[in-house]
């Protein structure tokens, strides 16, 4: 199919999907409007289970279920992305590609600023999993920041000690556990009240999305800092 | 309902269609994946203008009391399907983005009209 054609075929059908979206939205409730049936009873649920961050008490105890398939989707895609580098990597190592890692030229003021915000991120996003309940955040968001926190010794241009920061047989296992811990939780434990469960279900998301974005984020720097042979002719 | 009330709609269809046309032109595999995570936005937006609730506020009680007596709130279901979307939606970013690479190691190009056949 030429490029041509291709774009022919697109405008033909976004012609079309755009008519029927523009008919559909016609349909929808008035933006900004008062009538929101589901939030009215998802506050009320909320509400009566003792969640104050109702946001929360969606993702992890009104529609449980559904954030395992996400979660389950996260572990999946991130194993998927580790194992497609692992093997890239073992190739060109095994191609004599040269491991060339050290602390970077950076100037003080960054290193000194990276060093200073790395406590104080961590802490930040133990909070914010933490609270998930409380207040605005929660362990995908708090997973994330855990997560980045780690990097911000790469960004203060000491990568080996970002290796010593995070060795990545333990960040595998935890990750693994925290996704047998999620799904336990959400298959086993419905008895609980929510008050305890949603801290629970917080928890064990933040250990595995930073766990995961670690893993994710190895893998690349693997690619960009260790295997560095751009110049070899393709087989 | 006129154009003001409809402006949020349409503007994720808008975003959603920009990313498709972007995927479809795409020279190169990166700037398809992008062009994927454009897409996917349309998707929140759609959620959140769903959601939105005019003079509301987050739907998080911690310090005041919940609705009638605390004012009205947001839509927290549609925020909270935005919210899982946005991790995944990363974390399958990264999995796209390492096949990207892999591509590119194998057949040294990341122009899709270079790749012809699957064999390497």
């Amino acid at each position: 199919m030429t490029a041509r054609v291709r774009l022919l075929l697109f405008a033909v059908g976004t012609a079309g999907f755009a008519a029927l979206f523009a008919a559909a939205v016609r349909g929808l409730p008035e933006f900004g409007g008062p009538v929101h049936p589901y939030a009215a009873r998802a506050v009320h649920q909320a509400v009566r289970e003792g969640t104050p961050n109702v946001v929360a008490s969606v993702t992890f105890d009104q529609r449980g279920f559904d954030t395992l398939g996400e979660e389950l989707i996260l572990l999946a895609a991130a194993i998927a992305a580790v194992v497609v580098l692992h093997v890239v990597r073992r190739e060109e190592e095994d191609d004599g590609a040269a491991h060339r890692h050290g602390p970077a030229e950076v100037s003080d003021a960054l290193r000194i600023a990276g060093m200073l915000l790395l406590p104080v991120t961590l802490v930040a996003g133990v909070y914010i999993v933490a609270h998930g309940q409380q207040s605005p955040g929660g362990g995908f968001q708090g997973g994330v920041v855990l997560g980045t926190a780690v990097h911000l010794l790469y960004l203060a241009g000491d990568y080996p000690a970002l290796q010593r920061l995070r060795p990545l047989p333990a960040f595998e296992t935890a990750e693994a556990l925290a996704a047998a811990l999620f799904t336990a939780i959400v298959l086993y434990a419905a008895g609980w009240a929510a008050t305890g469960r949603v801290p629970a279900l917080n928890g064990a998301v933040g250990a595995e999305v930073g766990c995961a974005l670690v893993l994710l984020l190895s893998k690349f720097f693997e690619q960009a800092l260790l295997v560095r042979d751009p110049a070899r002719p393709t087989k | 309902m006129n154009l003001p009330h409809l402006l949020p709609y349409l503007a994720a269809g808008w975003i959603m269609l920009v990313g498709l046309y972007g995927i479809v032109t795409s020279r190169d595999l990166v700037h398809a994946v992008v062009c994927l995570q454009v897409t996917q936005s349309g998707t929140y937006v759609l959620l959140l203008a769903i959601g939105y609730r005019s003079g509301a506020t987050a739907p998080v009680f911690s310090d005041r009391p919940p609705p009638p007596a605390g004012g009205p709130v947001t839509d927290p279901v549609v925020q909270a399907m935005a919210l899982t979307d946005v991790v995944v939606g990363a974390t399958v970013t990264a999995l796209l983005l390492a096949l990207a690479v892999q591509v590119a190691k194998r057949r040294g190009t990341l122009d899709p009209a270079d790749l012809r056949s699957l064999e390497s």
